[in-house]
C-alpha cells in the first residue's frame, strides 16, 4: 500500500503481531494434535516415556473403540484364523472380537438428540423471535429478560426437579426427554440471536407481500424465512454444538438407551486400566465434526458468538 | 371534529394496518408464535424452579419414595450457611473464578489487540485459536487428564523440558497445591478465545477517525492506547467477564472429568458439591436449598455487575 494512513499498522508491527499469534495458535493446538496422534498409537506407545512423536501408526485404538473383545484359548485361535484386518489386530493380544461396543449407539444418540433438539429450538425460536420482532407483545422486555435469565441457573440445580419430574412422566433416559430438555436450554439463546437477525430484515418486504394479498403466515414463510436463512443457519449451529457437547444433564438423566457420547467416552476401559488410544480415538471421532464445522463456517460462527454476546 | 367515514377509518387504524389482512389477527398470530416457547420454558425451567423452592423447605429424599416428607422450614438453609465445608467449596470456586477470569482477560485482550493489527491470514489463525471453546468440556477434561499424567503426560513432559525438573516429580491432579491450578490452566486454554472474540469486536467498533484526530493532536501511541483503546473496549471486556463469570460459577463438566473434585475436596467447586449432595447422598431437600442459594448468589452478583456495566457504558 502506497498511501500513508495513521491507523494502518506498520509492516514491522504486523509481522511481530502475526508471529506472536501464530505461536499462541500452535501452542493451543498441541493438546488437540496430541489426542489425535494418540488415537493411532498402540497402548504401549501411548504411555511410553519420553512421549513418542514418531511411532508406528495402528488402528488398534479405533478397533478397540468399536468392539468388545474376549480372550481365547490357543486351540481356538489356531482353529479359527482371522478373516478381517481388524480381527488380525486383535489377535496380537490372543483375543477375538465378541461384538460391537456401545460407542456406535451412543454416538447415534448424540446425533438424534442433537439434531432433534436443534430442529425444535429453531422452529419454536424462529416463531417466537418473529413475534417479538414484529408484533406488540405486552411485557415483551420482561418476557425476553425472563427467557434469558433461565440460562443463569446451574444445570445441577435444574436437574433435581427435572429428574423427579421425568421419573414421574416416564421421560428419564428417553430421546424425547433429552430433546425437550436441550430445547428448553437452547431456546433462550435461539430467540435472542434470531430476534436480532429478523430485526435486520426491513418490514417493508412483508408489508408489500401483505398488500399483494398474502396472509401473515404466507408473508412469514415466503418472505421473512428466506431472508433470515443465514441467521437461522448460524443459530442452528450454536444449538447443535451445545446439545452435542452437553454433559451434566446427560450424565444425570440418562444411563442406557438415551445416553449420549460425552458421558460415555470417559468410561471406555481397556485391559488393565484406561485404554488411552481407544479414549483418544473416541474423543477424536466426537470432536472432529465440530472442528471441521467451525473451520468451514467460521464467518457465520464467529459473528454469531460476538453478536449474541454483545446484543445482550 | 370531522365525522366522515373516511376520517374515522383513518384515525381508528394506524396506516400500516389499514389494509386488508386475511386470516388470523396479528394478536392471535403473536400468541400462537410465542406460546410454545413460553410453555416449554414454563414446563422445563420455571415449574422445576418453583418445585425446587418447595422442596428446599422439606427433608425429602428422592431415593426413598415411601418415606413421609416433613416440612422443616428454614432448617436446610441454616445448615448450609453455617456449614464450614461449604465455605471451603465457595473458596475453591472463588479461586477458580478469579484466576480463570484474570488470565483469560489478560491473554484474550492481548491476542485480540495483536489480531487487530490485521496481519496476513489473521482470520485463519483466529479460527484455529477458537477451536478449543467449541469442544465438549467433559471430553476435554477427560483428555487433559491424560496430558497431566505424571510420568507419561505431554504437559508434564513439556514443563519438565523447560524447567529441568523430573516429569514424574509433580502431579498436577494429585497434589493439593497444584490441582486448583490444573483446572485454571485447562479452563483458560479452553475459554480465552471467547474473551478474545468479544474484545476483537470491541476493538473493531472503534472508528478510525478517533485515532486520526489523536494523531493530529500529537498524542503518543501509548497515550492513545490508554485514553482511546482501553476505555472503548472496556464495556465489551466487562461483558465478556460477565459471561465467563456466570459460566464458571456453574462450572461442572470440565472439572468433574478432570479432577472429580479431588484430591480431597480441593477442587470441589459448588456445582460438584451440589451434585454430590443431590445425586450421591440423595439429600434432595438439602440440595434444593443449596441450589436456591447458589441461584440467588449468581443472580444477585450478576445484577450488581450489570448495573456497574451500564454505568461504564453511559460514560
Amino acid at each position: 500500500m502506497s498511501s500513508f494512513s495513521v491507523t494502518e499498522p506498520s509492516d514491522r508491527s504486523k509481522w511481530f503481531a502475526g508471529t506472536l499469534v501464530i505461536v499462541y495458535a500452535l501452542i493451543t493446538m498441541m493438546p488437540l494434535a496430541w489426542i489425535m496422534l494418540t488415537g493411532f498409537k498402540s497402548p504401549s506407545d501411548a504411555i511410553s516415556y519420553p512421549p513418542k512423536v514418531v511411532f508406528e501408526p495402528t488402528l488398534e485404538g479405533y478397533v478397540n473403540l468399536f468392539t468388545t473383545r474376549t480372550r481365547q484359548t490357543e486351540e481356538y485361535l489356531e482353529a479359527n484364523p482371522p478373516e478381517t484386518w481388524y480381527e488380525e489386530i486383535v489377535r496380537e493380544y490372543d483375543m477375538v472380537i465378541a461384538g460391537p461396543s456401545k460407542f456406535g449407539e451412543r454416538f447415534m444418540n448424540s446425533v438424534i438428540i442433537g439434531f432433534g433438539s436443534t430442529f425444535l429450538s429453531i422452529v419454536l425460536g424462529t416463531l417466537a423471535a418473529y413475534a417479538f420482532s414484529r408484533f406488540k407483545i405486552p411485557l415483551a422486555d420482561d418476557l425476553l429478560f425472563f427467557i434469558l435469565s433461565t440460562r443463569m441457573m446451574p444445570p445441577i440445580a435444574v436437574a433435581i426437579p427435572i429428574f423427579l419430574m421425568y421419573r414421574t412422566l416416564g421421560l428419564s433416559d428417553t430421546h424425547l426427554g433429552m430433546i425437550l430438555l436441550y430445547t428448553a436450554v437452547n431456546i433462550s439463546l435461539a430467540v435472542w440471536l434470531l430476534k436480532g437477525f429478523i430485526d435486520e430484515i426491513p418490514r417493508e418486504y412483508e408489508e408489500a407481500a401483505l398488500i399483494d394479498g398474502y396472509t401473515r403466515f404466507q408473508a412469514f414463510y415466503k418472505v421473512v424465512l428466506p431472508q433470515a436463512a443465514t441467521g437461522i443457519a448460524s443459530t442452528a449451529i450454536f444449538c447443535l454444538i451445545f446439545a452435542w457437547n452437553e454433559y451434566a444433564f446427560a450424565v444425570l438423566l440418562t444411563s442406557g438407551t438415551a445416553q449420549t457420547a460425552p458421558p460415555f467416552i470417559p468410561t471406555i476401559i481397556g485391559v488393565g486400566g484406561l485404554d488411552w488410544p481407544a479414549v483418544a480415538a473416541g474423543a477424536t471421532i466426537f470432536l472432529l465434526p465440530v472442528m471441521v464445522f467451525t473451520i468451514l463456517l467460521r464467518k457465520h460462527l464467529l459473528r454469531g458468538i460476538t453478536f449474541g454476546a454483545v446484543r445482550k | 371534529m370531522s365525522d366522515t367515514p373516511v376520517d374515522r377509518a383513518a384515525t381508528a387504524t394506524p396506516p400500516r394496518v389499514a389494509r386488508k389482512i386475511k386470516g388470523l389477527s396479528d394478536r392471535a398470530i403473536a400468541w400462537i408464535f410465542v406460546g410454545p416457547t413460553i410453555f416449554l420454558l414454563l414446563a422445563i425451567n420455571i415449574f422445576p424452579l418453583i418445585w425446587t423452592i418447595k422442596l428446599s423447605f422439606t427433608n425429602f429424599k428422592a431415593n426413598r419414595i415411601g418415606r413421609e416428607v416433613k416440612n422443616i422450614g428454614f432448617r436446610n438453609y441454616e445448615r448450609i450457611l453455617t456449614d464450614s465445608d461449604i465455605w471451603l467449596n465457595m473458596q475453591a470456586t472463588a479461586h477458580f473464578l478469579f484466576w480463570t477470569i484474570f488470565f483469560q482477560v489478560l491473554i484474550g485482550f492481548t491476542l485480540a489487540y495483536l489480531i487487530n493489527k490485521k496481519f496476513k491470514g489473521n482470520d485463519l489463525w483466529t479460527t484455529i485459536i477458537v477451536l478449543p471453546m467449541m469442544l465438549s468440556p467433559a471430553v476435554v477434561g477427560n483428555f487433559w487428564k491424560f496430558l497431566y499424567q505424571p510420568q507419561i503426560g505431554l504437559f508434564n513432559y513439556v514443563v519438565a523440558f523447560f524447567t529441568g525438573k523430573d516429569p514424574s516429580s509433580f502431579e498436577m491432579l494429585g497434589s493439593v497445591q497444584l490441582a486448583p491450578w490444573s483446572i485454571v490452566i485447562v479452563d483458560t486454554w479452553m475459554w480465552t478465545p471467547f474473551v478474545m472474540l468479544i474484545c476483537l469486536a470491541g476493538l473493531r467498533s472503534i472508528p478510525d477517525y478517533i485515532y486520526e484526530a489523536a494523531e493530529v493532536d500529537r498524542a503518543s501511541k501509548l497515550r492513545q492506547f490508554f485514553t482511546i483503546t482501553i476505555p472503548m473496549v472496556l464495556p465489551f471486556l466487562m461483558l465478556a467477564v460477565l459471561f465467563r463469570g456466570i459460566e464458571n460459577f456453574k462450572m461442572f463438566d470440565l472439572v468433574v472429568q478432570l479432577t472429580g473434585g479431588g484430591p480431597g475436596s480441593t477442587t470441589e467447586l459448588t456445582s460438584i458439591n451440589l451434585k454430590r449432595e443431590a445425586f450421591e447422598k440423595w439429600r434432595t431437600g438439602y440440595a434444593s436449598a443449596y441450589a436456591i442459594i447458589l441461584f440467588v448468589t449468581v443472580f444477585g452478583l450478576a445484577s450488581i455487575y450489570v448495573k456497574a456495566l451500564n454505568k461504564v457504558k453511559e460514560r
